[in-house]
């Protein structure tokens, strides 16, 4: 077992430095490829009507003029060793891991990633109880009454949930629960954990609710197909036969073998939503990684973009290797090795 | 304390005196009780020529939302209509807009100054005396050497890069000089003096007009030397106006406010009515008109109007247009004809881009009159000091004039039209809109164009703006928009018509290249005579015309919404938005 994980964390730190040299030679290598001076790459970075002298000093102060290699080694010294920042005033120490500062604000990249962390996991877990507890219920009660008026209004519903992007059922479910109704909070109105748990709670319902609808769906479906196969295996006919009560043979002989692709899902869902749920936080201004993901795109603010990157990646990479280690719990047939 | 509380209550008794006065020229009702506001009728406009809510009623907290990031609190790295406008909330300078509605809003009028600047060589050196009593939030005096300070500060653009660029090209800086950080102890009084506590002296390299607009940006807002932190001042300014922070969290929001040590006597301008404002940031474009409209919020502080999404639910909703006022603003939508890619080179071909051109489309393209603007027949928008409006293209209904424009293409030797390659913004729609209106009305005279979108990040920077790629793949038109930086010809035209200004790449004058025009505009910088000025940068509009290297679209409109509660609402000229140092809340 402690072999397996070793391996994994090793192919998980070599997969992270893959995807920053991608990331990197995106913004970086492309631009250049298609023609664009360090000085052009520098004008996004400068108020409008700037003088060329403007422009050339801050490509000087980015670092554009050097060669592509030097840039992305001065990004990995300051991920491993720290690096330093001129602010004008004086120079200012970043610790390792250091992501650069916004090329735009002049922020730190990390501490403004770990400030946003709370948000997209507070958005993440209750959004995910929500939609494992309502997704594998219905699936499992669609699975057992199959054919059923619930089973086909759940599946329908389900398709629905699958079909209508975020940002639509987000939006409407703001114009018509916190503008026409006034039941719930306006977009933007997080409140931290810390400060009042309960207006915590209120200030993410909606967007729990619209992102489980979303969710739920998928791991209906899921839950249902995987449902009605388990229940036709023989060894559940042996269970019954053994006299087993029903509860016990649905619960822990089928949908504990149905579990095993919804923990997959779960596992890659949660992970992608930890680096960022980037339409749900942006629809309801959730100043989360999502939103932070996509600002840092939309102003191809490089150290940003890297930094959400890596840091979205990483929680991936974790949450499969979670998965993976819990499969030997679910599924007593599997052995890591 | 008796004094100053008398004073305030003078200053307060003006301001009344002048909400008043602007108020009494329209049709709009004014309500009976001025005191607290809320009593007013919305009307559709109610907003533009007077004040509309009028009241003196102070406290409460301002809501405000703005739907990206602030490019910087700092006021020397800053360059947004909104950001002037707002920090005039926590900054002063040393003259200001005129605050309220109509077009006075345009005039300049002293802030921290006694008066405005008194130029002197021929208007090379620009003298202004500062006020006395003023003090920064900590209750230390704000003299000359804070506003002397402050532009050498903004001269750096290497830890300011965001910032205008005027002083530093204006100003007659020593030539090795490096800034104040990389050298504390540089002598940079050739270019800005404090003379005394309360003298600041501007040395200019060239005489220059209009350095009264120039000095209400932000550059001039004072810094006090020991509180300076360079780049990371944005996040803690140190306030000279009515309001300061009390919190600032950099991509997130902050809170303003009172500044207890802001004396409303040295500023009869700024009423300061509420307790607290609110702001939050980078907050959705949709929603944030959603609770605009709900009530959840009062103020977008971006002040270029509603989402297109909006546009559909407010206009045909009596109730909510009457909460709406729609300006023209200070900003041309153009495409800009260059004259680099043949056979554009030739002014014929040029010309016969003109007649060919369907304005109402175009118009059309941009969202009709109300939610894109007025048609365009002439570079300078209306709200320009001295504009006049000319028409060198004009053709029956604005539909363009296919005969016309065959003349000009026989006389450019390409009787049979040609092709060329038109770029937009891909991530403005109605860019998109424009290049496909283009097209199809090119094509009546043969003109064949190519349309290519490109990322708006990147449209200057890479492409449209960008020199050799422009030579290189033969991009013939280019979709451009340009607002003023100040009402006056040379703060709207300068950056998109002076060819002096053309580098490699970044460029916002992509297409005016003409001798006769930069000459023109050395002439209009120096005149001190205010007419004659504005006579000449008419001047240089009908040069840029004849040149036919700008086609002009629309003069712009925005569709503002005055948020529920909002007392004290007026659209100011000078701002191209709602005058936030007015606002209050019932």
């Amino acid at each position: 077992m402690f072999t397996y994980i070793i391996k994994r964390v090793i192919g998980a730190f070599a997969m992270l430095i893959v995807i920053s040299m991608v990331t990197f030679g995106i913004f970086y290598v492309v631009p250049q490829w298609a023609g664009a001076s360090p000085e052009a790459m520098a004008s996004r970075y400068v108020g409008r009507a700037a003088t060329p002298e403007t422009v050339h000093l801050v490509a000087e102060r980015l670092g554009f003029n050097d060669p592509v290699i030097v840039q992305y080694g001065r990004f990995v010294k300051g991920l491993v060793a720290g690096a330093e920042y001129d602010y004008g005033a004086g120079v200012e120490q970043c610790p390792a891991p250091c992501f650069g500062y916004s090329f735009i604000s002049g922020q730190p990249v990390w501490p403004d990633l770990l400030d946003r962390l709370p948000v997209t996991f507070s958005l993440a877990i209750g959004a995910a109880v929500l939609w494992v507890v309502g997704g594998v219920s219905v699936g499992v009660i669609s699975a057992l009454r199959r054919g059923s008026f619930f089973d086909r209004l759940s599946m329908g519903t389900a398709l629905a949930g699958v079909s209508l992007p975020i940002f639509f059922t987000g939006m409407i479910s703001l114009v018509v629960f916190s503008y026409a109704l006034g039941w719930t909070p306006p977009g933007g109105a997080y409140t931290d954990f810390s400060v009042n748990p309960a207006q915590w709670a209120y200030s993410l319902l909606l967007p729990w609710i619209t992102l489980a609808f979303l969710f739920a769906a998928t791991y209906a479906r899921l839950t249902r197909a995987g449902m009605l196969e388990t229940m036709g295996e023989d060894y559940i006919r042996t269970a019954r036969a053994k006299g087993l009560h029903e509860r016990e043979v649905v619960v822990k002989h089928g949908l504990r073998a149905a579990l095993t692709p919804i923990l997959t899902l779960f596992g890659i869902d949660f992970g992608l939503l930890i680096g960022g749920a980037i339409l749900t936080e942006t629809t309801y201004t959730l100043p989360g990684l999502g939103q932070f993901a996509i600002l840092a795109i939309r102003n191809q603010d490089m150290p940003q973009v890297m930094g959400v990157v890596l840091v979205a990646a990483m929680f991936v990479v974790v949450a499969s290797l979670i998965v993976d280690l819990l499969y030997a719990v679910v599924d007593p047939r599997v052995r890591l090795s | 304390m008796r004094r100053k509380t008398a004073l305030a209550g003078a200053a307060t008794a003006a301001l009344v005196l002048v909400l008043s006065a602007c108020g009494g020229g329209g049709g709009t009702q004014q309500p009976a009780d001025s005191s607290s506001g809320g009593a007013a009728q919305p009307a559709f406009n109610a907003g533009l020529n007077e004040v509309y809510n009028p009241s003196t009623k102070k406290g409460g907290t301002l809501k405000a939302a703005h739907s990206a990031d602030w490019d910087s609190l700092d006021p020397g790295d800053t360059y947004y209509g909104y950001s002037f406008n707002f920090g005039r909330l926590y900054w002063r300078t040393l003259t200001m807009y005129k605050p309220g509605p109509g077009p006075e809003g345009n005039t300049v009028i002293p802030d921290l100054a006694e008066g405005l600047g008194e130029p002197s060589d021929g208007g090379k050196t620009w003298t202004y005396k500062l006020k006395s009593g003023l003090k920064f939030e900590d209750g230390t005096e704000i003299t000359a050497k804070d506003v002397a300070y402050a532009v050498g500060r903004s001269w750096d653009k290497k830890t300011f890069p965001h910032g205008p660029s005027y002083l530093n090209e204006l100003l007659d800086w020593p030539k090795d000089f490096k800034g104040v950080y990389e050298d504390p102890d540089a002598d940079y009084s050739s270019a800005v003096e404090a003379t005394d506590d309360s003298t600041v002296v501007f040395h200019l390299k060239e005489p220059f007009a209009s350095m009264d607009y120039v000095v209400q940006m932000p550059m001039t807002a004072p810094v006090p030397k020991d509180k300076d932190t360079g780049a990371k001042y944005k996040e803690k300014v140190v306030s000279s106006g009515p309001y300061k922070f009390e919190t600032n969290e950099i991509g997130k929001g902050f809170t303003l406010v009172r500044n207890d040590q802001w004396d409303p006597a040295t500023d009869p301008n700024r009423p300061a009515l509420p307790d607290r404002i609110e702001v939050q940031v980078n907050v959705n474009a949709d929603d944030l008109d959603n609770q605009l409209i709900a009530g959840d919020i009062q103020l977008d502080i971006v002040g270029t109007g509603l989402q297109a999404a909006a546009l559909g639910k407010v206009l045909p909703d009596p109730a909510l247009k009457a909460r709406t006022d729609n300006p023209t603003i200070p900003r041309l939508w153009y495409v800009s004809v260059i004259p680099d890619t043949p056979p554009l080179d030739n002014v014929e071909c040029r010309k016969a881009v003109m007649w060919a051109a369907d304005r109402v489309a175009n118009q059309t393209a941009y969202g009709g009159e109300l939610a894109g603007g007025e048609i365009a027949t002439n570079v300078l928008p209306p709200p320009i000091v001295g504009q006049e409006k000319f028409d060198l293209y004009a053709t029956p209904g604005n539909k363009g004039d296919v005969n016309k424009a065959k003349q000009a293409l026989a006389a450019c030797g390409q009787p049979n039209g040609f092709s060329t390659t038109m770029t937009y913004r891909s991530d403005r729609p109605r860019e998109k809109a424009l290049a496909e209106a283009m097209e199809q009305a090119l094509a009546k005279v043969g003109i064949k164009l190519t349309l290519k979108g490109f990322p708006g990040s990147s449209y200057f920077s890479d492409y449209a703006g960008n020199v050799n790629y422009v030579k290189k793949n033969g991009i013939g038109l280019a979709a451009h928009g340009w607002g003023s930086d100040w009402p006056d010809g040379y703060g709207f035209m300068q950056a998109i018509v002076d060819s002096r200004t053309i580098r490699d790449a970044g460029n916002y004058n992509l297409s005016v290249k003409n001798d006769e025009v930069d000459k023109l505009i050395d002439q209009a910088s120096a005149e001190l005579d205010d007419a004659a000025r504005a006579k000449l940068w008419v001047d240089v509009d009908k040069k840029v015309m004849e040149d036919a290297s700008i086609l002009p679209v629309v003069w712009a409109k925005s569709l503002l919404m005055r948020g529920k509660g909002l007392t004290n609402v007026a659209y100011n000229e000078g701002q191209s938005m709602f005058d936030y140092i007015l606002l209050g809340v019932e």
